[in-house]
């Protein structure tokens, strides 16, 4: 910004070394990543969603998803008197530009940000055929795209609509959790990009985070809980009428 | 042993399937990539594939590093928590070659907008504005530092 | 591009399973049904239905040879499906269905035909010139041995094998319902019901195939068709389309009982894209309508000419209406969203990889098969032929 040219020189090759040290693998956050010592997942906080659609935009700019197609996206619920069973959805591309503007109106409004639920027990690595899909020992699904072959079994496996098959590679492609990030130390592009905080990268083998605390004093529910898949995007404050 | 001689045909034919197995296994030997089932039933080295893959938000912490200015105006006001790349966009490759990529100052009249335009769908709490209202047509920088937008005394520059 | 209506997840939108994946489920039940139906005589010793032993068992084998094509050209990546048998995943009903499928064509199929075709083939084998004799020497492994206690060995073996084949062929297909039935994300898929129901429609779709099959044949070759075969065949037809019926009967006034958080969904569905797939088409048409009449054909004395044609139609609708069956299941399943809040739309294309030509050359394809192995392995014989004349 307004660094002169002389702070520049004093500062860039601290900058530099940081830098590569992220890039390396290696930052001070994390320094010899151990897949055993992580669980990951996400905290959703829905009272702090205001729909911008920065983490669609940072997630497709981070992880080149094809136009179209969705790691994550926003939906935007309306519920009226009380009917929870029809509730009214809108994702206008995934919410990505935001959301028309709403006049005062009956019922309320609320934003659901929606990624992969990285499932402890997920059904869609059950039914992948030769073992393209898993869940690593940290606890996020992955798709390895040298090994499937695009039967696309799990994308109707997957109860929460988060899999797609890639136009161009022709594979099933889906949330990595920005596992390219996560393990070096960094937040998930969204996280990075959401500017009010309501998603959170958590670890919920790490004693430190706060999700813990979180989780002991909010009422935090997952989506479908009914699949019983072992969810691991934790929604606080989440109306029932959503799905 | 005459059975034998008269099933011969059986014997052949159970020959051929193991043969055949023989075959898939041979095969399957070589054709199993290395990795696979070294964490699991799927390739081990996947992990580190998807692991990868190119970072374009640098993070916060890394911009932290050289804008430590912008850090001291940010982190006593309203948009303390808010991070650099969520309104200054992806800029890995800014802080991979700082000198040569310079960022393009994002434009606060579409920028602000789209956090804090009004809209009934919002909660309730979170500042909002209708912007042909508010500002008559004035860019939202004349009134507001981006880095720290309460509009206390001299809070714009 | 795909027309929705109210709200579908963003990756929702375009529907992953094409009309290939509902040619393989239909596919996959004529095998499973001929091959029953070939096992009837050769286990339960039903004689009236002999004349079609061979050709059942062909028909199965055609039809067997065509079934992974539709799935494999679905694929992203054809070219990896051999993964499916070098790294099977122990808890995918897909990568089980890869191994079911090669040890009911290798272990059952190719070994009941080549038994009971051996005499022949040793026979075909000194008496053919030029390259079907070479074909024919391949397919004796070199042994020649057709004594009395041979044959009768192999008798024996035949007879195990079809024993083994039965559950094999239920498993076989009732595995292509529980691809379907286990995914409990999809309401419309999800339940137990669906493997027996597969099965059983499949046991419809593949005895009306072979009867179809073999009244078609025999008229183009000039002969009598043997009543008493057909009448037995149309009888066992229709049983197994009564137990049939009432299993998707059972399935859909449980749904609609029950009324679970899906039923409002898939209500509408059914009364608005589904309605004339599925109501008209699959239950009035291709259910309703031959068993009506092949329940004429059991209760009132019909003059010969009469009960043929009934049976060609009562089997070319059943034909019809289980693939409609496929249809409604495959593609029906991915019409709504999983959030129970919208719908899409199908649009088959017509000459990609998925369209509608491709499908149609799917189903050709297995009736080359079998005109090619009809030439390759007769299935009348001299001694077949004197007794449907005589029965007339």
């Amino acid at each position: 910004m307004n660094l002169s040219r002389r702070q520049m020189l004093i500062l860039l090759p601290a900058a530099a070394v940081a830098w590569k040290s992220v890039l390396a693998g290696t930052p001070e956050d994390s320094p010899n990543y151990k897949m055993s010592e992580h669980w990951w997942g996400m905290l959703i906080d829905i009272p702090k969603c205001i729909g911008c659609g920065n983490c669609v935009r940072a997630c497709q700019t981070e992880n080149d998803v094809p136009d179209g197609n969705f790691r994550t996206w926003v939906e935007r619920y309306h519920v009226t008197d009380g009917d929870m069973v029809s509730p009214q959805v809108i994702s206008p591309d995934g919410g990505k530009e935001g959301f028309p503007v709403v006049q005062e109106d009956a019922g309320k409004y609320f934003f659901v940000p929606k990624l992969c639920n990285h499932c402890a027990d997920s059904p869609c690595t059950q039914v992948c055929p030769v073992g393209a899909t898993f869940v690593t020992p940290d606890g996020v699904v992955m798709v390895d795209p040298k090994y499937c072959l695009g039967c696309a079994y799990c994308v109707q496996a997957c109860p929460y609509g988060c899999r797609y098959i890639h136009p161009e590679k022709k594979v099933a492609d889906k949330c990595t959790l920005c596992y390219h990030r996560i393990t070096k130390g960094l937040t998930t592009a969204c996280c990075e990009a959401c500017p009010t905080g309501a998603r959170q990268l958590v670890d919920l083998k790490n004693p430190k985070d706060p999700i813990h605390e979180f989780l002991k004093t909010h009422s935090v529910q997952v989506l479908k809980p009914q699949m019983a898949t072992g969810a691991k995007v934790y929604y606080n404050d989440l109306d029932g009428s959503v799905r | 042993m005459s059975v034998f001689k008269d099933a011969g045909h059986l014997f052949r034919f159970a020959g051929l399937f193991v043969l055949a197995f023989l075959l898939f296994l041979v095969i399957r030997g070589f054709v199993v990539p290395k990795t696979f089932g070294q964490y699991g039933h799927y390739r081990g080295a996947a992990i580190g594939e998807v692991g990868a893959h190119p970072i374009k938000f640098a993070g916060h912490q890394t911009c932290e590093i050289c804008h430590t200015d912008v850090l001291d105006v940010k982190k006593s006001g309203k948009h303390a928590h808010v991070n650099c790349e969520a309104c200054h966009g992806a800029l890995a490759s800014h802080a991979d070659d700082p000198a040569s990529v310079t960022p393009v100052k994002p434009d606060t009249a579409v920028l602000c907008a789209r956090c804090h335009t009004a809209s009934a769908a919002k909660p309730k709490g979170f500042p909002q504005v209708v912007p042909a209202d508010h500002s008559n047509g004035l860019p939202c920088q004349t009134c507001h530092n981006p880095h720290s937008p309460a509009m206390a005394a001299g809070g714009a520059k | 591009m795909n027309g929705v209506e109210g709200f579908m997840y963003p990756n929702e939108i375009a529907l992953q399973w094409s009309v290939l994946i509902v040619l393989y489920p239909f596919i996959t039940g004529l095998v499973a049904g001929a091959f029953i139906l070939a096992s009837l005589e050769r286990v339960f010793q039903v004689d009236a239905v002999k004349p079609t032993y061979r050709l059942a068992l062909l028909t199965a084998l055609a039809f067997l040879l065509d079934a992974p094509l539709p799935l494999v050209l679905h694929l992203g990546h054809p070219f990896r499906s051999p993964e499916m048998y070098f790294t099977p995943h122990s808890t995918s009903a897909m990568a089980m269905f890869g191994y079911v499928y090669l040890w009911y064509l290798m272990a059952v199929l190719v070994l009941e035909i080549w038994l009971d075709y051996r005499r022949e083939i040793v026979r075909w084998s000194q008496q053919s010139k030029g390259i079907l004799r070479l074909v024919y020497k391949v397919m004796t492994l070199g042994s020649c041995n057709i004594s009395e206690r041979s044959l009768a060995i192999d008798e024996r073996v035949g007879w195990i094998i079809t024993l083994i084949g039965i559950p094999s062929a239920f498993m076989l297909h009732g595995y292509v319902g529980f691809i379907f039935g286990s995914i409990k994300a999809n309401p419309w898929w999800s339940s137990p019901l669906m493997p027996v129901v597969f099965i059983f429609s499949a046991m419809v779709s593949g005895i009306a195939a072979v009867m179809l099959l073999y009244m078609g044949l025999t008229k183009l070759r000039g002969y009598k068709i043997d009543i008493r075969c057909v009448d037995t065949i149309a009888m066992y037809l229709f049983y197994i389309f009564i137990i049939d019926f009432s299993l998707e009967m059972l399935d859909l006034i449980h749904r609609i009982y029950e009324a679970d958080e899906s039923f409002r969904s898939l209500n509408f569905l059914v009364h608005t894209q589904l309605y004339i797939p599925h109501i008209l088409i699959q239950i009035c048409l291709g259910t309703l309508t031959p068993l009506i009449l092949l329940f004429l054909t059991q209760v009132v004395k019909l003059p010969e000419i009469v009960r043929k044609r009934m049976y060609a139609i009562a089997g070319s609708l059943a034909l019809v209406g289980i693939f409609a069956m496929r249809w409604n299941v495959v593609i029906g399943g991915q019409l709504f969203s999983k959030s129970f809040l919208g719908f899409t739309t199908y649009k088959m294309t017509l000459v990609t990889r998925e369209g509608l030509l491709a499908a149609i050359a799917l189903t050709i394809l297995p009736l080359i098969f079998l005109w090619i192995l009809v030439k390759l392995l007769p299935p009348w014989t001299e001694k077949n032929e004197h007794e449907a004349i005589a029965a007339d």
